[in-house]
């Protein structure tokens, strides 16, 4: 029971009334971003991460998770009470949770999802415990192979499980590879892809990336919808949500299956969006009212909250023990790490026990300071929301810019951002995913250095990536995954034959 | 949400799917193209001492160009050539236009003045444009939101921002 001890002095390490604070300050800052358009999770995080520059790391990363918990937490709001999913993991959550807002259940159907969050992402937070520092022991023994073949399984979900057409996934995924090369080569020296333009030998932030993508991409999405909010106003009180959670514990069987889905999906990175959804599906499947879902039911918020949460959460694990992140905000978190001073990766566990128990400890505490502070602010939140676009859009705009400037003081990459922005709306309006391009700009650089070093450790020879069972294994599993929509294809067709 | 999906009988004026399929797919090409011809010029091969640096480029450039192909061909000939879904309507693309264009403006202001007095500017104009706010309202929030910034970033957390080629801000020492 290392792992027990680990985590209370974890908790001695975040429970400090600064720390406190923090987390009070992330969770409201959080919330603010997942309701507002054009701010989410990992553009949020981005945005406010060279303000940490000076704090302690384990306080920095306390703040900026419970700004990542309250963005999922935020997502609900906008879905219920507006019918616009504030994240693209609550699109789910529009199904059901806007028609119970219609018929006047509000309250209930927010206080569903809030307690829905919060036992998936607790679900999640004690898998991490006791699942995180084994995954890092065992880690530890990878070579560049081992690594690689990760990297490779990773890259591999995104194109097996993703909702979108394969050739825009690799698309989006090369496209990424190749803005990762951009500047010098890690390994000869050389500069790469510049064209003898020297201001991008720094090669472009994924920082930028993210907040170009995901936010100005988002403004200008927003603004095409014409942005007359009809929000439905909420009402909870103690007596509601008591009365919510006594009807919550019969979905106990849809909860425990959406907790697992979302672990799974969030530890092989398909992310918080396809667990939602997925949930919510099996959970229609499955449920003795899964015809009546759609009209309001509250298993069908139970469903995909949970899963979301749990796997918004569970996309830390690899971050934490691999120094893979498992989702865009867990790779913001991850480039939080390296600008702090520390190196991600197996080693974390070992070296630096205060800073990740003491953010473990401060995933139950955030969790628990982000309920209460949902439950109890929601019409404050809500009034956000009836601010004019008028006035969000440019604001958002310029705290995009400042933040785009501040990653590293260059001018050039508000320009960037810009650029981002556009591509990021033609992306998603083309249904090219931003996540497998945003996670192969920031790991490009460690794949190329395992593949190569690979390479050179085999001279040359592939037969590396299956000289052993563990190496082996992992990319068979990849494989799988890279033609498992073929596999699927194939099935259907034998049958039919 | 879903209400412009449902009037789709009737045919709206826009950019066609297909078209903004073939453009960025277009895009993705010749982006895959220089990606391509700067590996080959850095060396795509395997040398005594191991990989180019061009190797791994060189295979990204390869994979880019192969399903920006494939995505080109199915906007040719797949399908779903023949339905018109429309990308985005006129009406629409001047609403996104009308966010983007000071965008553009508002990040070479910064270049000029910088962020601060850009973003007073900014948000006055665009609150005036576009919401029809009265003048002094609007320059009114510019200004709290910027020195909100101003106060967060330079005095308490001691972060700079961008002052521009021409910092107004210098006569009050920053």
């Amino acid at each position: 029971m290392e792992e027990i001890n680990a985590l209370f002095h974890g908790f001695s390490v975040a429970l400090t009334p600064f720390n406190l604070m923090l987390m009070v300050i992330g969770v409201v800052l959080g919330v603010l971003i997942g309701v507002l358009p054009g701010l989410g999770g990992a553009n949020g995080i981005a945005i406010l991460l060279p303000l940490t520059f000076t704090m302690p790391p384990t306080s920095a990363v306390i703040m900026l998770s419970c700004i990542y918990w309250g963005a999922l937490f935020g997502g609900a709001i906008t879905s219920i009470l507006f019918n616009i999913p504030g994240e693209p993991w609550s699109v789910a959550t529009t199904f059901d949770g806007y028609p119970m807002a219609q018929q006047g259940k509000a309250g209930e159907a927010l206080t569903t999802a809030f307690t829905s969050s919060f036992i998936g992402a607790f679900f999640a937070v004690v898998m991490i415990t006791f699942l995180a520092p084994l995954v890092a022991k065992f880690a530890l023994q990878f070579g560049p192979p081992e690594f690689f073949s990760v990297f490779f399984l990773t890259f591999c979900s995104f194109i097996g499980m993703g909702k979108e057409p394969p050739f825009k996934i690799v698309a989006a995924m090369m496209l990424g590879f190749a803005l990762a090369a951009v500047g010098i080569d890690t390994v000869t020296g050389q500069l790469r892809l510049i064209f003898g333009w020297h201001e991008l030998m720094r090669g472009f932030d994924f920082l930028i990336a993210v907040i170009g993508l995901f936010g100005i991409g988002e403004i200008l999405l927003s603004m095409e919808e014409g942005l007359s909010f009809q929000g439905r106003t909420a009402k909870i009180n103690m007596r509601i949500v008591i009365e919510t959670w006594k009807k919550l514990p019969k979905f106990w069987l849809t909860s425990l299956r959406s907790c697992i889905i979302g672990c799974w999906m969030g530890i092989t990175p398909g992310g918080a969006t396809p667990a939602s959804f997925m949930s919510y599906g099996i959970a229609k499947r499955m449920s003795p009212d899964g015809a009546k879902f759609g009209t309001g039911m509250p298993e069908g918020i139970v469903a995909p909250e949970t899963a979301a949460h749990a796997a918004g959460t569970a996309a830390l694990l690899p971050m934490l023990s691999l120094g893979i992140p498992g989702s865009p905000t867990a790779a913001v978190l991850l480039g939080g790490l390296l600008i702090w001073g520390l190196q991600p990766g197996p080693l974390l566990f070992v070296e630096q026990k205060d800073f990740v128990w003491g953010l473990i400890a401060s995933m139950y505490l955030g969790n628990i300071v982000g309920l209460i502070i949902v439950l109890t602010c929601v019409p404050l939140f809500a009034a956000i929301l009836r601010i004019p676009f008028s006035i969000v859009a440019p604001v958002i705009i310029v705290i995009c810019a400042i933040g785009a400037f501040t990653v590293n003081n260059a001018m050039l990459d508000i320009w960037f951002m810009l650029l981002f922005g556009v591509m990021g709306y033609a992306f998603k309006k083309l249904s090219y995913p931003l996540a497998p391009l945003v996670l192969a700009l920031v790991l490009g650089d460690q794949a190329e250095d395992a593949f190569r070093q690979s390479m050179l450790i085999s001279q040359g020879d592939v037969r590396i990536f299956f000289s052993n069972g563990l190496v082996g294994s992992i990319m068979a599993l990849g494989l799988l995954m890279l033609f498992w929509p073929l596999i699927g294809k194939l099935k259907v067709m034998l049958k039919n034959a | 949400m879903n209400n412009k999906q449902s009037a789709g009988d009737v045919v709206r004026a826009g950019i066609s799917v297909r078209t903004a399929e073939i453009v960025v797919a277009l895009f993705l090409l010749v982006l895959g193209g220089l990606v391509a011809y700067d590996s080959v010029r850095l060396g795509f091969r395997w040398v005594a001492d191991g990989p180019e640096a061009g190797y791994f480029p060189f295979y990204i450039a390869v994979f880019i160009c192969i399903s920006s192909l494939g995505i080109l061909g199915q906007a040719l000939f797949g399908k779903s050539r023949g339905e018109h879904k429309v990308f985005v309507e006129w009406e629409q693309l001047k609403l996104v236009l009308s966010v983007l264009i000071p965008a553009v403006f508002f990040v070479f202001v910064i270049q000029m003045i910088g962020i601060y007095v850009a973003s007073v500017a900014y948000i006055a104009f665009f609150m005036v444009w576009l919401g029809k706010y009265t003048w002094i309202k609007s320059v009114l929030l510019g200004i709290a939101v910027s020195v909100a910034t101003f106060m967060m970033f330079e005095v308490w957390f001691k972060v700079p921002l961008f002052k521009g080629l021409f910092n107004p801000l210098s006569i009050i020492g920053y």
